[in-house]
C-alpha cells in the first residue's frame, strides 16, 4: 500500500467536511448580519447546507480506500458511512433546535455542532492514532460546550460540566493507551502497527492493556458500562436536541473508533475480545434494568441508549464480516430512530415543559399524529417489524449466532423482552391513559414535523428495505477485515 | 405468473391500515365503511384462492417468490398447500366478521381498525409463509398490535395486564424460537431460509434434539400449550370482541401452525424425540381447561378456556404425526377458529347490552336476542363434537389418529398407553358438553333478571350478518366435510412427504 503525500483528488475526499467548516463560518457571519427576529434562518441554512454536504459527499466523496493526506485518512466504505450518518444527524438536529429555547437562535450553537460533526467525520476517517485522538478531541470538547449551552441554566451548566470532566479524564487515559501503543510498536498509523504486532515482536499482555485503556476513552463515547456514569445526567440536563445529537451520532462515532482501532489496529491478537463480550453482556442488561425504573423520558431513553450500545456490541464481539455489517447496519437504524423519540421529547416538553413520562398521558387524543411517530420509534427501539430496528436487532442476533455465541444470541433476546416492556409502557400512557384536562394538542411546526416525517419514513425504509442499506453495510465490513 | 393472489390478500389489510390513518379521525362513518370494503375485498379474495386451489395436484400453490435481503437468503417468499389454505380463509372470514361486529367502536374507531388490519397483515403473512425470515417477521407484526388492541380498546378492568401479560409471553416464545431458526439456518450450511430447501438440510439427531423445543415450545406459546396457556384466558377476556375473535380464532392457531411447519416439518426427528412430552402437556391442556371453563362466573372466561382445551385436541392431533392426525389438526384449527370467533361474538353482543358477564346473574336472553342464542347453541354443539356439525369431523380423525398412533409405534415408553389417552380427551369432550350447556341454560334461557328487563336491545343488523356467517360455515362444514376435508387431507400428505412415517 503506498502512501501519496498529496494528490489533487485527495481534497475530494474531505471535501464534505471541507464544506462543513464553511457552513460553520456562513453560519457565524449570518448570526452577526441577520435581523434578530430572522435568526431561525440559522437552523435552517445549517439543516439544508448539511443536506446539501450529503449530496456532495455522495456525488465526490465515494470511497477508494486508499490511504491518502499523508496516511493520516482512509476513505473506505465504512467511513463513507458513517460520515453519511453523521452529517445526517447533524442536519436533524439542527432542524430539532430551531424553536428550542436557549439555543434555538444562536449562530454559534450551530457552529459548534457542526465543528462536532466534523471531528466525528474525522473519527471514521482516522488511519492513524495522532488524527484519532485529534478527532476524538475535536468531537469531544465540541460536545460538553453543546450540552452546557444553555445560559443560566443550572442543570445544563451541570451537565456541561459532569461531560467535561468525565470526557477529559477518560480522554487523557486513551491517550496514554495510545502513548503506549506507540511505545511498543514505533508506529502511530494503524496498518503499521498491525504490521508490527503480527509480525509477534510485542508481548500479548502489552497490547491487553494498551487496550484496556484505549477502550476506557471509546467506552466513554459509546457510553458503554462502566464507563455510562455520565450518560442518564447529561442526557437529561443538556439540551434535548443535543441529548439526541450525543445520543446517536456521538455514540455511532465511537463506535467507529472502536472497529478502527481493535479491528484495524490492534486486530493481531484478540485478547481484547472477551473482556468485550462481558461488556456487552453487562452493558445491555444493564441499561436495560436501569431503563425500567425511569419517570423521566429523557433518563429512560439515556438507559435505553446505554442498551443499545450493547446490543451493538454483541455484533461487533461476533468478530466477523457479518457481525461488523450487522454493526453498522444497527447503528444506522439506531440512529434515524433515537433521532425519532428524541423529536418527539421536544415537541411534548415544549408544549406541556416538562420531560415526565406522566406528562404524556394521553398524547394519542390530542395529537393522534405525534403520537403515531412515538409508536413507530419506539417499536423500532423494541425491534418490532417491519421497522428499522427489527432487522437491526434480527442481523445481530444472526451474527452473535454464526459465530457460536449462541448463548449471548440468548442473553441479547432475553434483554430485547425487558427492553420491549419498557417501550410499551410508555406507548401505555400515550395511547391509553386518560389526558389530563385541559390539556391541548402539542403544537408542530412545520419544521418538525418534516423532520419526523423523515425520520419515520427512514425507520421504514430501512426495515422493509433493508436490503440495500444491509447491502452498503456489508461492503464496508468487507473493506474492514 | 398470474394475479399475486396471496400478495395482495396479505398487504391490502396493511395498506388499508395505513390509509385509515390518513383519515381525518371524525369522519367514522367513511372509516367504518373503507375497513368493511377492504375486508370484504380480502374475504372474496380468499374465498377465490380457496376454490381455485387444485387439489389433486396437492402441493405448494399460488407461489411467488422475490429475493428481500440477498446475502443472507432472505426471500420473500409466499405459496399455500393444504393445511394453510383453510386457514387463509377463516382468517379472511373472522377479519370480515370481526369489523361488522367492531362497527359500534366509538373511540378512536380509526386507530382500531388501523390496528386490527396491520395484525391481519401479519397472521395472513404467516399462513402464506415459505421462508423462514417471512415467517418470523410476519409473526412479530401480529404479536404488537395486540398489545394496543387490548390496552386501549379492552374491558377497563384488566386490559392493561392483561395487554401485557400477552405481549410479553408471545415474544418471550418467538425470540427463542428465533434464535432456533437462527441455529437451522446457519447449521444447514444452505445459506438460506427457504423452507423447502431446509426440509432437505438433515439436521442431526442431536442438534435437532435440543433445539427442537425452542422452537416448538416458543411458537406453542401462541397456541397456549400447558404451561404456556396463561396468557390466553387473560388476554381474550380483556381484548375488545373483535380481537377477541381474531386472538383465539386465528392467533392461537398460528402459533400451532408454526410450530407444525418450523418445528415438526424441520425438525422431524426432534418432534418425534420429544413427542410424549408434547403429547402429555396437550392432554393436560385438553382436560384441565375443560375443568377451569366448569369452574368459571364469568361467562368470557368460559370461552377463553374452552379455548386452552380445544387447543389441546390440536396439538394432539399434530403430535400424532400421521395423516388421520395432522388432517383433524387442520380441520380443528378452522373449525374451532370459527367457532371461537362465534363464541366471542356472541358474548361481546351480550355483554354490550347487559353490561355484566357474570352467569349468575344473566338469564332469559334468548327472549330479545334469538339469533345470538341460536348462535351460541351451534357453537356450543360444535364445541361439544356433535355429528352434523364442523366440531365432530375434526375431532373423529385426531381420535382416530391417535389411535393408530399408538397401534403403529413400539419404540415410546407411552405407546401402551395411547387408548388411555384417547379415552381421557374423549371424557373432556364430555365436560365440554357439561359448560357449554351450563352457560346456554344460565344465559339464554330462563328467566330474565327484572334489572334487564327494557335495557336489552336488539341486536344490530351487521352482528346478525357477522353470526349468520361463522354459523353457516360450521354447520355446511358437518354437513359438507368434502367441502374442506379432502384439501387438508392433501396437506397433512404434504406434511407426512416431509416427515416421514412413524
Amino acid at each position: 500500500m503506498s502512501i501519496a503525500i498529496f494528490h489533487p483528488s485527495d481534497l475530494l475526499a474531505i471535501l464534505p467536511e471541507l464544506a462543513l467548516v464553511v457552513l460553520a463560518g456562513v453560519v457565524m457571519t449570518m448570526d452577526i448580519v441577520l435581523a434578530e427576529n430572522r435568526k431561525r434562518l440559522l437552523g435552517l441554512t445549517t439543516a439544508v447546507g448539511s443536506f446539501v454536504i450529503i449530496a456532495v459527499a455522495l456525488v465526490f466523496s465515494q470511497p477508494t480506500g486508499d490511504l491518502i493526506w499523508g496516511g493520516m485518512i482512509r476513505n473506505d466504505m465504512a467511513a463513507f458511512i458513517f460520515r453519511l450518518v453523521f452529517i445526517f444527524a447533524g442536519a436533524i438536529t439542527a432542524l430539532l433546535s430551531l424553536d428550542v429555547k436557549g439555543v434555538a437562535h444562536k449562530g454559534d450553537y450551530y457552529a459548534i455542532m457542526l465543528g462536532a460533526v466534523v471531528g466525528m467525520c474525522f473519527m471514521a476517517l482516522a488511519a492513524d492514532i495522532i488524527m484519532l485522538y485529534l478527532a476524538v478531541e475535536t468531537t469531544g470538547i465540541a460536545g460538553y460546550v453543546l450540552a452546557g449551552y444553555v445560559h443560566r441554566s443550572d442543570r445544563s451548566a451541570e451537565a456541561g460540566l459532569k461531560y467535561f470532566l468525565f470526557g477529559a479524564a477518560t480522554s487523557a487515559v486513551m491517550l496514554y493507551g495510545l502513548s503506549l501503543v506507540y511505545g511498543f510498536t514505533g508506529e502511530t498509523n494503524l496498518n503499521a502497527i498491525a504490521t508490527v504486532l503480527v509480525s509477534g515482536k510485542v508481548g500479548v499482555s502489552a497490547i491487553l492493556a494498551a487496550s484496556v485503556l484505549i477502550l476506557v476513552g471509546v467506552g466513554f463515547k459509546m457510553a458503554i458500562v462502566p464507563f455510562h456514569f455520565w450518560a442518564p445526567d447529561v442526557y437529561e440536563g443538556a439540551p434535548t436536541p443535543v441529548t439526541g445529537f450525543i445520543s446517536t451520532a456521538s455514540k455511532t462515532a465511537g463506535f467507529a473508533v472502536l472497529m478502527r482501532v481493535f479491528i484495524t489496529g490492534l486486530t493481531a491478537s484478540e485478547s481484547w475480545l472477551p473482556m468485550l463480550v462481558a461488556l456487552a453482556v453487562v452493558t445491555m442488561t444493564l441499561g436495560n434494568l436501569l431503563a425500567l425504573a425511569q419517570k423521566n423520558i429523557k433518563r429512560l431513553l439515556a438507559y435505553s441508549s446505554i442498551a443499545h450500545a450493547g446490543y451493538a456490541l454483541v455484533a461487533f464481539v461476533a468478530y466477523s464480516e457479518l457481525g461488523m455489517a450487522a454493526t453498522i447496519f444497527y447503528l444506522m437504524a439506531y440512529v434515524v430512530t433515537n433521532l425519532a423519540a428524541f423529536g418527539v421529547v421536544i415537541l411534548v416538553a415544549r408544549s406541556s415543559g416538562s420531560d415526565e413520562i406522566s406528562s404524556y398521558a394521553g398524547m394519542s387524543r390530542r395529537s393522534p399524529y405525534l403520537a403515531l411517530a412515538m409508536l413507530v420509534a419506539f417499536l423500532s427501539l423494541a425491534g418490532m417489524p417491519p421497522l428499522a430496528g427489527f432487522f437491526g436487532k434480527f442481523y445481530v442476533f444472526a451474527a452473535a449466532v454464526k459465530s457460536g455465541l449462541v448463548w449471548l444470541a440468548f442473553v441479547g433476546v432475553l434483554n430485547a423482552i425487558v427492553g420491549l416492556y419498557y417501550y410499551l409502557l410508555v406507548l401505555k400512557v400515550v395511547y391509553v391513559n386518560p389526558e389530563p384536562e385541559g390539556s391541548d394538542a402539542v403544537e408542530v411546526p412545520r419544521a418538525y414535523g418534516f423532520a419526523l416525517a423523515v425520520l419515520s419514513a427512514g425507520i421504514i425504509l430501512l426495515g422493509t428495505a433493508s436490503a440495500p442499506w444491509f447491502a452498503w453495510a456489508l461492503r464496508a465490513a468487507e473493506g474492514l477485515f | 405468473m398470474g394475479f399475486p393472489i396471496l400478495s395482495v390478500i396479505t398487504l391490502t389489510p396493511f395498506a388499508t391500515g395505513v390509509l385509515l390513518l390518513a383519515f381525518p379521525a371524525e369522519r367514522k362513518r367513511e372509516i367504518r365503511w373503507t375497513a368493511l370494503l377492504a375486508a370484504s375485498l380480502t374475504l372474496v379474495l380468499s374465498v377465490v384462492a380457496y376454490f381455485s386451489y387444485d387439489v389433486p395436484t396437492g402441493g405448494y400453490q399460488f407461489v411467488e417468490k422475490a429475493t428481500w435481503v440477498e446475502p443472507l437468503g432472505i426471500s420473500y417468499y409466499v405459496g399455500v398447500d393444504g393445511i394453510s389454505l383453510p386457514m387463509v380463509l377463516l382468517t379472511g372470514m373472522v377479519m370480515f366478521t370481526g369489523v361488522l361486529i367492531s362497527w359500534g367502536v366509538d373511540d378512536r374507531p380509526r386507530e382500531f381498525f388501523a390496528f386490527l388490519f396491520i395484525l391481519a397483515t401479519g397472521v395472513f403473512g404467516v399462513f402464506v409463509a415459505l421462508d423462514l425470515f417471512h415467517l418470523f417477521f410476519f409473526y412479530e407484526i401480529a404479536v404488537f398490535p395486540m398489545y394496543l388492541l387490548i390496552a386501549i380498546w379492552g374491558w377497563k378492568v384488566t386490559r392493561e395486564y392483561a395487554a401485557m401479560k400477552l405481549t410479553l409471553y408471545l415474544f418471550i416464545g418467538s425470540v427463542l424460537a428465533l434464535v432456533g431458526i437462527l441455529a437451522m439456518y446457519f447449521l444447514s450450511g444452505l445459506g438460506t431460509f427457504d423452507m423447502i430447501l431446509l426440509q432437505e438440510a438433515n439436521f442431526s439427531f442431536g442438534f435437532q434434539k435440543f433445539w427442537f423445543p425452542f422452537v416448538f415450545f416458543g411458537f406453542a406459546v401462541l397456541a397456549g400449550i400447558f404451561p404456556f396457556h396463561n396468557w390466553s384466558p387473560d388476554g381474550h377476556v380483556a381484548a375488545p370482541t373483535a380481537v377477541s375473535m381474531f386472538h383465539a380464532g386465528v392467533l392461537m392457531k398460528l402459533g400451532a401452525f408454526a410450530a407444525l411447519r418450523v418445528g415438526v416439518m424441520l425438525m422431524p426427528e426432534g418432534a418425534r424425540f420429544w413427542l410424549p412430552l408434547i403429547i402429555f402437556l396437550a392432554l393436560i391442556n385438553v382436560v384441565y381447561g375443560a375443568f377451569v371453563a366448569m369452574m368459571q362466573r364469568d361467562f368470557k372466561y368460559v370461552i377463553g378456556f374452552s379455548s386452552v382445551s380445544h387447543m389441546g385436541l390440536v396439538m394432539l392431533g399434530v403430535a400424532t404425526l400421521n395423516p388421520q392426525g395432522i388432517t383433524g389438526a387442520g380441520l380443528q384449527m378452522f373449525s374451532h377458529g370459527a367457532m371461537t370467533a362465534l363464541f366471542f361474538a356472541c358474548v361481546g353482543i351480550v355483554y354490550d347490552r347487559a353490561h355484566t358477564r357474570d352467569i349468575p346473574s344473566l338469564g332469559g336472553m334468548a327472549n330479545k336476542l334469538p339469533w345470538v342464542a341460536v348462535a351460541f347453541i351451534v357453537g356450543g354443539l360444535v364445541s361439544m363434537g356433535m355429528p352434523g356439525f364442523s366440531g365432530f369431523i375434526a375431532e373423529l380423525p385426531i381420535m382416530l389418529g391417535l389411535w393408530d398412533a399408538g397401534n403403529a409405534t413400539s419404540e415410546y415408553f407411552i405407546a401402551p398407553y395411547y387408548t388411555w389417552i384417547v379415552m381421557i380427551a374423549v371424557i373432556a369432550i364430555v365436560i365440554t358438553a357439561s359448560y357449554i350447556l351450563r352457560v346456554v341454560q344460565r344465559v339464554f334461557f330462563g328467566q330474565m333478571p327484572p334489572e334487564f328487563e327494557g335495557h336489552i336491545s336488539q341486536s344490530t343488523l351487521m352482528d346478525k350478518i357477522a353470526i349468520l356467517m361463522l354459523g353457516a360455515v360450521l354447520v355446511l362444514l358437518g354437513v359438507f366435510p368434502g367441502l374442506m376435508a379432502p384439501l387438508i387431507s392433501s396437506g397433512a400428505e404434504n406434511v407426512m412427504a416431509v416427515i416421514g412415517g412413524m
